[in-house]
């Protein structure tokens, strides 16, 4: 009977705690949005070559899972697509843990089209009405007259809370619009959908949709950074107050020219343009 | 001594898969009932919106649970017969040679990974049910159907067939001898005594369907509306929890809200498999089979 309980207690502890291991020593934890995450894969691969003492784990998961672990102190650095909540910021505080937040690259949301349709343009208005349930039909906006496919990123993305606040001002999505889970189903399925629209993030556009221009401008790197484009937004990573030791070295690094180049290859905006 | 310590080992084996389970129970039940408390149970079994991430967030699953008995009941259609009919096929009409591929190709089936599965669904069978059917879109209820209904034959066949072989020979042999022919003694004799194992696979079947999720996540299309018609996305209960769990502010109503979906979904397939367990006892019973 003894044995049993012993054994009994070695498993339940050991379910336990690999859900409390917290990062000890040198080794860096990253963990959140799947959207950032090309960037701190990308730059923590660097990072290790020049320093070979460095071990860096990155871990998607989400910006909600991020934010959580960050709290939970089980990772050090929490990649976000998003800043934080204020309930999530009151629940850091409330467990000692006082988030900061890094800027680390900019991303802008593309409104895309599968090719074949004749649409050039869309003013922030139309867009927010084809996305609320107001426009239904392509006939209303000067193309054929054919059901609107309307896909979204599944409603818990930081995609698309960003989506949700820059273009539908916060205002309900359509029920009947098609969840995708990821950046690149939503390119995937506006690919295969003559009728679909979809909205990625400007590393998701591929030569199987068509990136639409948004209240007269195009999306490009260059007008995401200066803002122009209406669906521009910026890219966190959030540490547990001032960044030291590695994780400071770290930002150094991407936060650096070189870094902001990864950034750049990754498929996202950096900071500063290079000419 | 030593055989004193082997058997400890393999108690302590095959208990610790009811710690698995007890564990499980206890986070869903814990994780998942504080939305009851927030949101009210009816609100949140018949509310008919899903927008779980605005301020105030609304909790409805009925649109959810509509698509889950929507997309099984579908999937019931295509793999019933097929897989049914294949069983009564290998056990009945099949010469040695054609069931010793069959048989074995037929549960290769049910190794495919449910993501290749689909995949499949969504690169291949969508786009071309769309076009067939002139659809605005081929991620619908229909086509995740018809996959799911695909991945469950190998369930029902292989059991069914299981079932048909339990019938003893003297039960055919009897009715041969009174005289029916083949059809007859198939249809009135063979699937009577074999009708609750094969019961028991349908239901089995149907609660691999029910918990399915990276295939409906994929092909369904995930809209949260009151599913309509066959021909429109839906959003079934496990691809919920699959596209949001990873996103969701743990503590939250929302997380809640989804360990909740689990639970249910949890239920609902504990309910399925307890009826397919008392189905099949009462049949082993009657064909003389229980010890």
């Amino acid at each position: 009977m003894k044995t049993k309980n012993i054994a009994l207690a070695v498993v339940l502890g050991l379910v336990m705690s690999s859900g409390t291991l917290s990062a000890a020593g040198k080794k860096i934890v990253m963990e959140g949005s799947t959207t950032v995450l090309p960037i701190a894969q990308i730059a923590a691969e660097e990072f290790m070559k020049m320093n070979p003492e460095a071990d860096i784990t990155v871990r998607g998961g989400g910006s909600g899972v991020g934010a959580a672990s960050l709290i939970d102190k089980s990772c050090d650095i929490a990649n976000m697509s998003r800043a934080m909540k204020d309930t999530e910021v009151q629940k850091a505080v409330g467990r000692g843990v006082e988030p900061k937040a890094h800027v680390v690259a900019m991303d802008g949301i593309a409104v895309i089209l599968n090719p074949s349709n004749p649409i050039k343009s869309f003013t922030r208005q139309q867009v927010k009405d084809i996305y609320t349930g107001k426009i239904s039909n392509w006939s209303k906006l000067g193309g054929e007259d054919k059901k609107i496919v309307v896909v979204s990123r599944d409603s818990a993305s930081g995609t698309y809370e960003a989506f949700g606040a820059l273009a539908l001002g916060g205002a309900k999505l359509r029920k009947d619009a098609l969840m995708q889970a990821s950046n690149q189903a939503v390119a995937n399925t506006v690919g295969a959908t003559p009728n679909g629209i979809g909205y990625v993030g400007l590393g998701y556009i591929t030569d199987k949709v068509k990136a639409v221009p948004v209240a007269g401008v195009t999306i490009s790197k260059t007008t995401v950074l200066t803002a122009k484009y209406p669906y521009s937004r910026p890219l966190f990573m959030y540490t547990n107050g001032a960044p030291q030791g590695d994780v400071k070295d770290f930002f150094d690094f991407l936060l650096s020219a070189d870094g902001q180049k990864l950034v750049d290859e990754a498929g996202f905006v950096a900071l500063k343009e290079k000419k | 001594m030593r055989e004193k310590i082997y058997r400890w080992i393999f108690t302590i084996l095959a208990f610790s898969s009811l710690v698995f389970l007890a564990g499980i129970i206890v986070v869903l039940f814990t994780e998942g009932l504080p939305i009851f408390k927030t949101t009210g149970f009816f609100n949140f079994i018949f509310g008919q919106s899903w927008y779980p991430t605005y301020e105030p967030p609304e909790f409805g699953i009925l649109p959810i649970i509509l698509a889950s008995v929507m997309v099984t009941a579908g999937a019931m259609v295509v793999c019933v017969p097929l897989g049914v009919g294949s069983a009564l096929f290998i056990h009945e009409l099949a010469s040695e040679n054609v069931r010793s591929i069959l048989k074995p190709v037929i549960e290769i089936l049910s190794g495919i990974p449910s993501i290749v599965f689909g995949f499949f669904g969504m690169v291949i069978i969508s786009p071309f049910i769309q076009k067939l059917l002139d659809l605005p879109t081929g991620l619908c209820g229909f086509t995740a159907s018809l996959v799911l209904g695909i991945m469950a034959i190998p369930t029902i066949c292989s059991l069914s067939e299981d079932a048909l072989s339990y019938v003893p020979k003297s039960y055919r042999e009897a009715s041969l001898a009174l005289g029916a022919n083949r059809w007859q003694t198939l249809m009135q004799v063979v699937l009577p005594a074999a009708g609750s194992g094969i019961s028991t696979s349908i239901i089995l079947g149907m609660s691999r369907i029910a918990g399915e999720t990276m295939t409906v996540l994929m092909v369904a299309g995930g809209s949260a509306v009151i599913p309509t018609s066959f021909f429109l996305p839906i959003r079934p209960m496990t691809s919920t929890i699959a596209a949001e769990m990873g996103e969701a502010v743990v503590g939250s109503n929302h997380y809640h809200a989804l360990f909740a979906i689990g639970l249910i979904l949890f239920l609902v397939t504990l309910v399925f498999n307890v009826i397919a367990e008392l189905i099949s006892r009462k049949y082993r019973m009657k064909l003389g089979l229980a010890q």
